[in-house]
């Protein structure tokens, strides 16, 4: 089959490789109709994520069509599904607690002592997202082997296309769990960093929550326009001081939840950010954090931040004190896909949430390697890329 | 070995995670039928009943399909079984081992026989996790690690540690138990039958 691989920093290829195979009695085999490129892997792209190894095939937003299926899936072949990025059992204590992203069984044995020994307990696999996150391939290919395929993928009806739910593999759920996690309440002005797919999905989220303000903060303007036709107000960065435009908007109080869906690639020109990402290129330690800071410094007193946002290493002059005083919250996490899939299945089928606003390219599997460079240099124009690799085919005279 | 946790009361804490491990394998090295002198140890949670994981530990025929190094285990009279394991670098090993001790849905306990080529001993507890979390599990084993230090690197390199390889085999054992299948990554079969080689 054909496949992105990744083989180093800005350098990511179709290559051919070996067809997938069931190997253990839950696997499905499925033959990927779409498949989104993510914030995250821009990440990998950019070379931020260790264990990376060169062939790895990249890819955890996909969704396809069930063409083998182990003795104990399931599913029917046949059948349409989008698979969450987290790789999860089902079974263990946290999976019954549906926090699936802590899942204790989606990592090889062998693969769990990285993160063990990084973050004092191992998490969930995740597709196509480095080997300390179990190194499984991902779905940016023709065929996916999918784990778990009685617990993970959620069965589509015929008659919705997939551009409609492609989403629920990853940032649709993401974007509603930050809100979750924001803990709005009527009345609320809910602040939001970053309008990539992940921010603008919260905007939609926290307004279905109650917010009845949010602000969005990003420097693309294409981006923040985006945010302004879901009801949002904007601030761009570039133009404007976040924090005291956000106090002025907020009659001096601060926003009284802030969600930060930038993560550890923050952009802009700011002296810990700088410093940051002269750290972060030498090895795995320092995050880019300027986001982080900036929503623990503009939340209200008693206030929630939420961080859907990935970090991977440890943070430098993280606020500790102006989190402390102000007796602020925090949540954040890998998101628990598979515990949002019904509600937001039935969102999109009642047409409650849109989410095809997004993708503004859609390119075959071949042009995968473009679509990475377009969507890493042109953010304000690309807002989501989505891969079909069935459009390769139909250009076969 | 009677007991792993430390007699002599210091804190409430398994001996195997003592900071002065020298103080560790001293102690340890005179329990009762050890055999050995380094120690490891290491409890996991599994979400089943302590009956059902017992049962499937105690038919030892069942223990290579999780423990990782584990060619075969062969059941023999008098509570005795002949083990072959995949050992450093292309080499196998073999021991015979005996059940010292047994305790129905608790406890089993081994030690090597005469002539083993890495002699061990070690015990498996399974005890009620609180708050109705299914089971602990905990292993105990203490070896002599193969031959020299540069063995012991070999060893490592080839992630043939019993200490390493002891916290790998109880996630799968875990894996197994919890969700009916061991985790792999691999996509191809090809894959797989080279990781298990
Ligand atoms: N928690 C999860 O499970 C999960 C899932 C998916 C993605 N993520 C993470 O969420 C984050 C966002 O993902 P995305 O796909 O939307 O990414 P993205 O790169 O498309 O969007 C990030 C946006 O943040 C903006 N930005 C950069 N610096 C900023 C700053 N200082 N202030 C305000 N805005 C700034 C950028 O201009 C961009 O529009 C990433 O870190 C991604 O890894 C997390
Ligand atoms: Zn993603
Ligand atoms: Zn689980």
């Amino acid at each position: 089959m054909r496949a992105l691989t990744w083989h180093g920093k800005h350098d990511v290829r179709v290559d051919t490789v070996d067809d997938p195979d069931i190997l253990n009695p839950r696997d499905a085999i499925l033959k990927i109709t779409s498949t989104a490129i993510c914030g995250s892997d821009l990440h990998l792209y950019d070379g931020y994520i260790p264990t990376m190894q060169a062939g790895d095939i990249l890819g955890h937003e996909f969704m396809g069509e069930v063409v083998e299926i182990g003795r104990d899936s399931t599913l029917q072949k046949g059948q349409r599904v989008v698979v969450p990025f987290t790789i999860a059992c089902g079974s263990c204590f946290h999976c019954s607690k549906h926090q699936y992203s802590a899942c204790d069984n989606g990592l090889p044995a062998d693969n769990q002592d990285i993160a063990q020994t990084l973050y004092g307990q191992p998490m969930s696999g995740l597709f196509g997202y480095s080997h300390m996150t179990g190194g499984y391939a991902g779905g940016q290919a023709e065929y996916v082997r999918v784990p778990f395929s009685d617990v993970g993928p959620i069965v589509i009806p015929d008659g919705i296309e997939d551009d409609k739910v492609l989403f629920l593999s990853d940032i649709l759920p993401t974007g509603w769990q930050a809100a979750e996690n924001a803990e709005i309440e009527p009345g609320d002005t809910v602040a939001v960093w970053g309008c990539g797919p992940v921010g603008l999905f919260s905007v939609q989220s926290a307004f279905l929550m109650g917010a009845e303000r949010v602000i969005a903060i990003d420097h693309f303007p294409h981006r923040l326009e985006l945010a302004r036709k879901f009801g949002a107000e904007t601030i761009n960065f570039e133009e404007t001081k976040t924090y005291e435009a956000l106090m002025e908007m907020t009659g001096g109080i601060g926003p009284d939840a802030c969600i930060d869906a930038v993560g550890l690639e923050a952009h802009g020109f700011f002296a810990d950010n700088v410093w940051d990402q002269i750290k972060a290129s030498t090895f795995l330690g320092t995050d880019r954090t300027h986001s982080i800071r900036q929503a623990i410094l503009a939340c209200r007193k008693g206030g929630r931040v939420s961080m859907p946002a990935v970090y991977g290493g440890f943070v430098d002059k993280f606020p500790l004190g102006a989190f402390m005083e102000k007796g602020l919250t925090l949540k954040t996490g890998q998101t628990h896909v598979q515990h949002y899939l019904p509600g937001l299945l039935n969102a999109i089928m009642e047409e409650k949430i849109d989410t095809t606003f997004l993708i503004s390219h859609r390119l075959s599997l071949e042009q995968a390697p473009d679509g990475y460079k377009m969507f890493h240099d042109k953010q304000n124009e690309v807002t989501k890329v989505v891969l079909k690799p069935g459009l390769d085919l139909a250009r076969v005279p | 070995m009677a007991d792993v946790r430390d007699r002599t009361g210091h804190d409430d804490a398994p001996l195997s995670t003592a900071k002065d491990g020298e103080r560790a394998q001293i102690v340890a090295s005179e329990l009762d039928g050890a055999k050995g002198d380094t120690l490891s140890g290491k409890t996991v949670t599994i979400n089943r009943p302590r009956d059902e994981l017992f049962a499937v530990w105690r038919d030892f025929s069942n223990l290579p399909k999780f423990l990782d190094n584990v060619i075969s285990v062969e059941q023999l009279s008098d509570g005795r079984s002949h083990w072959t394991v995949r050992g450093p670098g292309e080499r196998t090993v073999e021991w015979t081992s005996v059940v010292t001790q047994e305790t129905p849905g608790e406890l089993i306990a081994w030690t090597t026989e005469e002539g083993a080529d890495v002699p061990n001993s070690g015990r498996i507890e399974f005890r009620d996790a609180p708050g109705g979390r299914g089971t602990w599990v905990t292993a105990t084993v203490l070896y002599d690690p193969p031959a020299s230090v540069v063995g012991k690197i070999v060893a490592k390199m080839f992630q043939r540690e019993p200490a390493i390889q002891a916290r790998r085999d109880l996630r799968r054992f875990k894996q197994f138990m919890e969700t009916g299948e061991v985790a792999t990554a691999a996509r191809t079969r090809k894959q797989l039958d080279e990781e298990n080689a």
